[in-house]
């Protein structure tokens, strides 16, 4: 498997630049075309009316982002599915894949630059929701090192659906499957640790299961991070899944090679 | 510098390469022949590193396909069947990238692209996006970013396919001037290029390697080989007279005043005819020896595997 083999006879600078070249097409790419503009046009809308009428910014009566934050597990649910679906299903119904893979692109520069460009197109979204923050700047006095940590919360959230995202976009020629798997599976994700889910399980399960659901959940991880506590076990929870389906990312379009 | 050792490749219960060894070196255009679905693009597709052979392997200047991808990757120019390129990107930006990835920076990377983009004839286009130029430029494209790092390697799954007669001639001429320093794979579906452009042809079939010879041999096969057509007035009996020759195999009329006579031996006969019909006292209009078809030798190779 190329993506595992040790890369002794290259050295660091160059397989660094063979991933910016593509995160730099990648980033291109999203921009060439309209899509990354409506996409950016719906992600405020939305972020502004979900945090206005279901979040009731303007009712709770302080100066702060956790009603915005609070509902970016929900939201991040469709728009990045939306994002992530095309990453690797579209090249491999073009067959811009076999392109990829024929020119000298380690797989894992390919995985990593592709999922980095989506990775920060989905920052740039989040970070022009800077007004949300000149507002309660304006009109209160908000902890700014809260909204701070939970910016960098949400964009590592953001992070571990797209990798998600990326690895089901693999499996597939279809993005609308790639979109549909995706949301599903997210939501899993998401559910895990809710109420529901928690009082199913302590049911019948240990409570290392119990503890492992809890773990998984990230409604959980990101309910601290909202509040502006940024854990280091959620980061390293965010990072663990971005890591842990990038790889598999890797894997899957290694096997479509070889088949 | 190509060695092709036992390929094989399985998808599910069909074989769809099986077994097919070659070699090839510098200097040597090869055109990949076989019906539709005989494993030419699958074989294409391994010794480019994309697919994973089930057994057997490829060398390119020594280094092996499944464990130094990187190197066989550099060492070759491929392009894929299709010519699949990102369409949003336009022509410029395109070989921009490739140049990128192939590891050349500042002004020899614009070099690089504008001498892949000065023979390939896409100058006019560099600006457009890929999505808007028609079949011929887009394979044009697919061209300059096969041929840009100068590789000494080169793979083409169909380079003409889509193109106008006019194209077609500019991409031979484009690959028998550089043929004398590369070694060239091209597959094909127009007999004509292998003639025009070839110094060996390899025809498959079914996944298997039927044929490994240089055009002119696969035209002696050709039952036309050596075969004269001529022109007369008077058919009936020019037929007569040639059917009489010891050498003649077969005299057959196609259309209203021509005649074709096979040899026996695929021996040239012309001189005979010629002779015998003026000896009979009937008028010549034309004469003209064939040189053989391929796409005859094409479907009696194919068709009984």
């Amino acid at each position: 498997m190329t993506f595992f083999e040790p890369s002794r006879d290259i050295v660091e600078s160059k397989i660094m630049r063979t991933t910016l070249t593509i995160f730099r097409r990648e980033m291109a790419g999203y921009f060439a075309t309209p899509l990354a503009y409506i996409f950016i046009v719906i992600f405020l809308v939305l972020a502004g009316i979900l945090t206005i009428f279901v979040g009731n910014f303007v009712g709770q009566g302080h100066a702060g982002l956790q009603s915005f934050f609070g509902l970016h597990p929900w939201f991040y649910l469709f728009l990045i599915p939306a994002l992530s679906m095309r990453l690797w299903a579209e090249e491999r119904k073009t067959g811009t894949l076999e392109l990829t893979m024929t020119l000298p692109i380690r797989l894992r520069e390919a995985v990593v630059g592709k999922f980095a460009a989506a990775w920060c197109f989905a920052g740039i979204a989040l970070a022009l929701t800077f007004p949300f923050w000149i507002t309660v700047n304006y009109l209160g006095n908000p902890d700014n090192g809260v909204i701070l940590a939970s910016y960098v919360g949400s964009w590592l959230m953001a992070g571990s659906y797209l990798a998600v995202g990326a690895f089901i976009s693999a499996t597939t020629r279809n993005q609308v499957i790639a979109f549909v798997v995706t949301v599903t599976v997210c939501f899993f994700f998401v559910v895990m640790g809710s109420t529901i889910v928690i009082d199913f399980v302590s049911g019948w399960a240990n409570d290392e299961f119990l503890e492992f659901v809890r773990y998984i959940s990230i409604l959980n991880h990101f309910a601290g991070i909202s509040k502006g506590v940024l854990d280091l076990r959620s980061v390293l929870f965010f990072i663990s899944i971005i890591g842990l389906f990038l790889t598999l990312n890797a894997i899957v379009i290694d096997r479509v090679r070889s088949n | 510098m190509i060695e092709v050792k036992g390929l094989s490749k399985r998808f599910g219960d069909s074989l769809a390469v099986d077994n097919i060894s070659f070699s090839l070196s510098k200097g040597e255009v090869l055109g990949f022949l076989g019906p539709n679905g005989a494993g030419k693009s699958t074989t294409m597709k391994m010794i480019s590193g994309f697919l994973s052979p089930t057994s057997g392997t490829a060398l390119i200047n020594g280094d092996d396909v499944r464990n130094k991808p990187i190197e066989v990757k550099r060492a070759i120019g491929y392009l894929p069947e299709g010519a699949p390129m990102w369409a949003d990107m336009s022509v410029g930006g395109f070989l921009n990238f490739i140049s990128s990835v192939r590891g050349f920076k500042g002004n020899e990377a614009v070099k690089k692209v504008q001498n892949a983009a000065e023979l390939t004839q896409l100058n006019d286009v560099l600006m457009q996006p890929i999505e808007t130029l028609s079949k011929g430029f887009k394979r044009r494209v697919g061209l300059a970013q096969a041929m840009l790092h100068d590789p000494e390697i080169l793979i083409l799954d169909e380079p003409t396919d889509g193109l106008d007669p006019n194209q077609k001639h500019q991409v031979r001429q484009l690959i028998q001037k550089m043929a004398y320093k590369k070694a060239i794979i091209i597959s094909t579906h127009i007999l004509e290029e292998v003639e025009a452009v070839c110094t060996r042809a390899i025809i498959i079939a079914k996944g298997k390697l039927l044929t490994d010879a240089t055009p002119q041999e696969l035209l002696k096969k050709s039952r036309h080989y050596n075969a004269v057509s001529i022109a007369v007035p008077n058919i009936e009996k020019a037929q007569e007279v040639l059917e009489e020759l010891a050498s003649v195999r077969r005299v057959q009329p196609i259309g209203k005043n021509w005649l074709m006579a096979f040899p026996k031996n695929k021996e040239p006969i012309n001189e005979e005819v010629a002779q015998a019909l003026r000896s009979a006292r009937l008028k010549i209009n034309e004469i003209r020896t064939e040189s053989g078809r391929l796409d005859d030798v094409f479907r009696t190779i194919t068709r009984h595997s």
